[in-house]
Formats: C-alpha cells, structure tokens, sequence
C-alpha cells in the first residue's frame, strides 16, 4: 500500500544519523578484528510485593557491560518520591535518567496540588513518557509506594504498558524470582515475613541468573517510614587474601 | 481485504522486560502483547462483555491475572487485544477525550461516540499501532451497542463480535450458538463458554474469565476462575 507522507525537518526527540556511521564503525572494526562497546545494561533481578502494611522493593546490584561485571554494588532502586520508590531494568542510563525526570516532574506537581504524590500519579507520568519513546528508551521498571489510598505496586514495561499487582518481578532473573513469589505468596503478610520473601526471590535470581549478582538491596515502604536496607544481605562476600605462610597454616 | 498477518513480524527493535541477554551476544527483543480471545454480545437492554487474563512477552506470560475490560466511561467498556501499552495507550486518551466531551455536553455520552474516538486514533496511527478493540456500553438512544474496531482502523456496528488472536477458535461456535433475543445469562453463558472453548485451543489465551454486563442499571463484573470453567473435552 502507498502511503503518503509529507516529507518534514526533524525536531525535537531522537536523532539517527549516528545510526549509519554506527553501522559502517562495526563493518570497520570486525575487519581488523576489533568489537565495538556494548551498552551497559543491568542484568538484574527486580521484585515488589504488596504486604499488610506497605510494599516491600528488592534488587541485586551487579552492572553488567557485556560479560564484565562493571559494577559491582550499584543502586537499582531510584528515589521518585518521600513515599514512592522505583527498580529499574534494562540498560542503567534509561533507568536512571527516566526516574530523575519523573522524580523531579512529581515534586513539582506534589508542591502545585499541596498534596503528598499518588503512585497511579507517578506510572501515568512514567508509562506516557516510555510510551512516547516507543520502546527506543529501555526501562524496565518495578513501581511501589504507599499513597492515601493505600499501598500499590506496578510494574512498568519499555512500550509504556502498565499492570497492577500484588507481587512482580522484572529482569534477565525475573523468572527465578517468579518461581519463588509464586510458590510462596501470600496476601497481608507481615513485613519480616514479607522481606524474607524479597530476598529469596531476589536471591534466587543471583544464583540461578548469570546476569544478576553481588548483593541484594531492600526498600521498605510504609505508611509511617521508609526503610532503605542497603545492602539487606551480602549473598557474595568477596574471599580475604591471605600471605602464603598464613595459607600453608590453613 | 488486505492480510495483516506480516505486521506482528515488523523489524523494529523490541525490548523485552529486562532483556534476557545480559551479557550474551544474541539478544531476545519482545513486546508485551495481549494476543487474547475478547468477545461482545448485545441483549435486550444492555452487553456483556468477557476477555481471558493472558498478557504475554514472547513465551513468558507477564501477568497471568490482566484486567482486558477497560472502563471508558460509566456505562462504555472497551476490550482490548494486540499490543499491551498501544491499547493502554489508546484507551487513557480515549477515556480523557470520552469525558471532556461528557462534561461539556453535561450528558452520559453515546457508545457510537467512544467508537468513532478509538477509530480515529486507530486509523490515523495505523502504520505504528497494533490494536484490536471491541466497544460496548450501553446508552439512552440506542441501547446495548457493541462495535469492532480491528486492526487498520475499520469501525462496524455488530450484534456479537470476537476478537484476539483465539477468536478464530470460535467463529463457527459463535455462528452455531448465538441466537438474536437471548437475555442476560444466556448471553454470559454463551460468553463464558466461547471463551474456555479459545482459551483451551490458544496458547496466547488463558488464566481466567473475566465477564460484564452493562445495561441501564449499570456495570456487573464476574470472574470465572480456571477450575470453574466450562468444560467440554472429555479426554
């Protein structure tokens, strides 16, 4: 079918003219048989879960820049708010950049309405920007907070579709992680039983994912406080050297 | 009629929900698609209305509990099928438009309106959407109306309609069973068990039933869980 289309100067959003020299950059390289850098990506496994009280968050905290660890205790779940607090997936720069623009957006619109911010407030923003972008910005986010109308958890894909539910994982380990929650979910748990539940999940992910690693940060969000446990659990200590003489007496 | 078929393969980058690569050379891309089987009926006084509960991103099923009907207005539901965040997307600016428009009227909006409001996004954004909705609600002037606006923009007025990648499950039980003047339950009913009959066959569709009716006393919700279903196979 013909369409139609009116040829216009570009403005504003994304540009590709990189996108070509890109190309010709990786057809050059392989010749001489070098590769081209990979985009940092967390590997991760993120997770939520709504208890009696509040929601709890959970991340592991390896970075990943190809198969390189890159880094190897960095921060995954992103202040938006007092009472809100974002996970985020998927390459590290989209994730960071996207939760301070709507963190600062939602501060502005908490001090415009007097009122303190709503998490549907916060997936809104968040869904019709990565919307917008059409997938091209790859965040892969877990949204919980506690607002006056209670607890609440989303989570939110890179093509800005949202879903509301009681516990959601996200990740190259959100399938380890699902095993667990699916296994041993319940609804109004307590909040130690609750955080026990994250870590396991999120544990599960760093020993059975190659992607995600290193230790696991928790993020306790209540109506009263917020509890940001960092790190919750070292689940890999690194090992002490020791001097040959101290090792011969091991 | 044009075949569609070739728009689900387009070639444009897509991300799944943490890309299950992390570090390896290949990398899967998916969308989170509704693939779905979304079915309307009109009655005497109002609709009903039923989806399954599958959302899936490539062969993992991100929420195995999705809420399909969507409230637009008070009385107007839409069912959604195709891409998760286009038809999220559309049914938000739909829903905003929908009640501008109410407010300025200071009237319950009509069903054709809602219809026509979906069709123009989806006609205008056909190239970039994949997006099958079905319109039903119930008004004043013409009472339970239900309207398919499939992939491609097209808008028709039906009296029972199904969509969704499990809807070719169902046509011929749908042209067997469906019979004009039937009332509400025999309606659900009908719902119910066209919708395990799809669910049974497509992969992409399962979970729960989730049901309305909409009528002029208002919206009745039902879920059916998995064991409760219809069932028909005897093997």
């Amino acid at each position: 079918m013909a369409t139609l289309t009116a040829v216009r100067p570009a403005f504003g959003g994304f540009s590709f003219d990189n996108c070509k020299r890109n190309a010709v950059l990786e057809v050059e390289a392989s010749k001489v048989g070098c590769s081209v850098p990979a985009a940092r990506k967390t590997g991760t496994t993120i997770c939520g879960v709504v208890f009696k009280d509040g929601v709890v968050l959970g991340a592991d905290t390896r970075a990943t820049e190809g198969m390189i660890v890159a880094d190897k205790n960095c921060s995954k779940i992103h202040y938006i708010s007092p009472n809100i607090y974002c996970c985020g997936a998927g390459t590290a720069a989209d994730t960071e950049m996207t939760t301070q623009l709507i963190s600062s957006n939602l501060e502005l619109h908490s001090l415009s309405t007097g009122r303190l911010p709503r998490v549907a407030t916060a997936n809104r923003m968040l869904k019709q920007m990565l919307f917008r972008y059409q997938g091209y910005i790859g965040a892969a986010l877990v949204l919980g907070g506690v607002d006056c109308n209670g607890p609440h958890l989303y989570s939110i894909y890179p093509h800005g579709s949202t879903d509301k539910l009681p516990y959601v994982t996200m990740g190259s380990g959100s399938l380890a992680a699902m095993a667990v929650f699916e296994d041993r979910y319940k609804p109004d748990m307590e909040e130690d039983a609750a955080k026990q539940l994250v870590r396991d999940a999120i544990a599960a992910g760093i020993f059975n994912d190659l992607g995600s690693g290193s230790n696991i940060d928790l993020c306790v969000i209540t109506k009263s406080k917020v509890n940001y446990i960092r790190p919750h659990d070292e689940a890999n200590k690194k090992g002490v050297r020791v001097t040959e003489l101290e090792a011969l007496k091991l | 009629m044009k075949l569609r078929l070739f728009k689900q393969e387009r070639c444009c980058p897509r991300m799944g929900p943490g890309c299950l690569s992390a570090g390896l050379p290949v990398v899967c891309l998916f969308v989170v698609m509704c693939q779905t089987t979304i079915m309307a009926v009109e009655y005497d006084g109002g609709v009903v209305i039923g989806a399954d509960s599958r959302t899936t991103t490539g062969a993992y099923i991100a929420n195995r509990v999705t809420d399909k009907l969507t409230r637009i207005h008070n009385k107007i539901y839409c069912c959604r099928s195709g891409s998760a965040a286009d038809t999220q997307a559309i049914a938000e600016i739909v829903a905003y438009q929908l009640g501008f428009h109410s407010i300025e009227l200071d009237e319950p909006p009509l069903v054709e309106t809602a219809a026509n409001l979906f069709r123009a996004s989806c006609y205008r954004y056909r190239e970039e959407l994949t997006a099958g909705i079905l319109v039903a609600g119930w008004d004043k002037r013409k009472g339970g109306q239900v309207y398919s606006v499939p992939i491609g923009g097209m808008l028709v007025r039906q009296p029972v309609s199904v969509g969704g990648s499990g809807s070719t499950y169902i046509y011929g039980f749908m042209d067997a069973n469906y019979k004009p003047g039937m009332n509400k339950e025999q309606c659900m009913e009908l719902t119910a068990a066209a919708l395990s009959l799809a669910m049974e066959r497509d992969g992409s569709s399962g979970g729960v039933v989730r049901l309305a009716s909409i009528s002029e006393e208002g919206v009745e919700r039902r879920v059916i869980l998995g064991n409760q279903l219809p069932k028909f196979s005897t093997h």
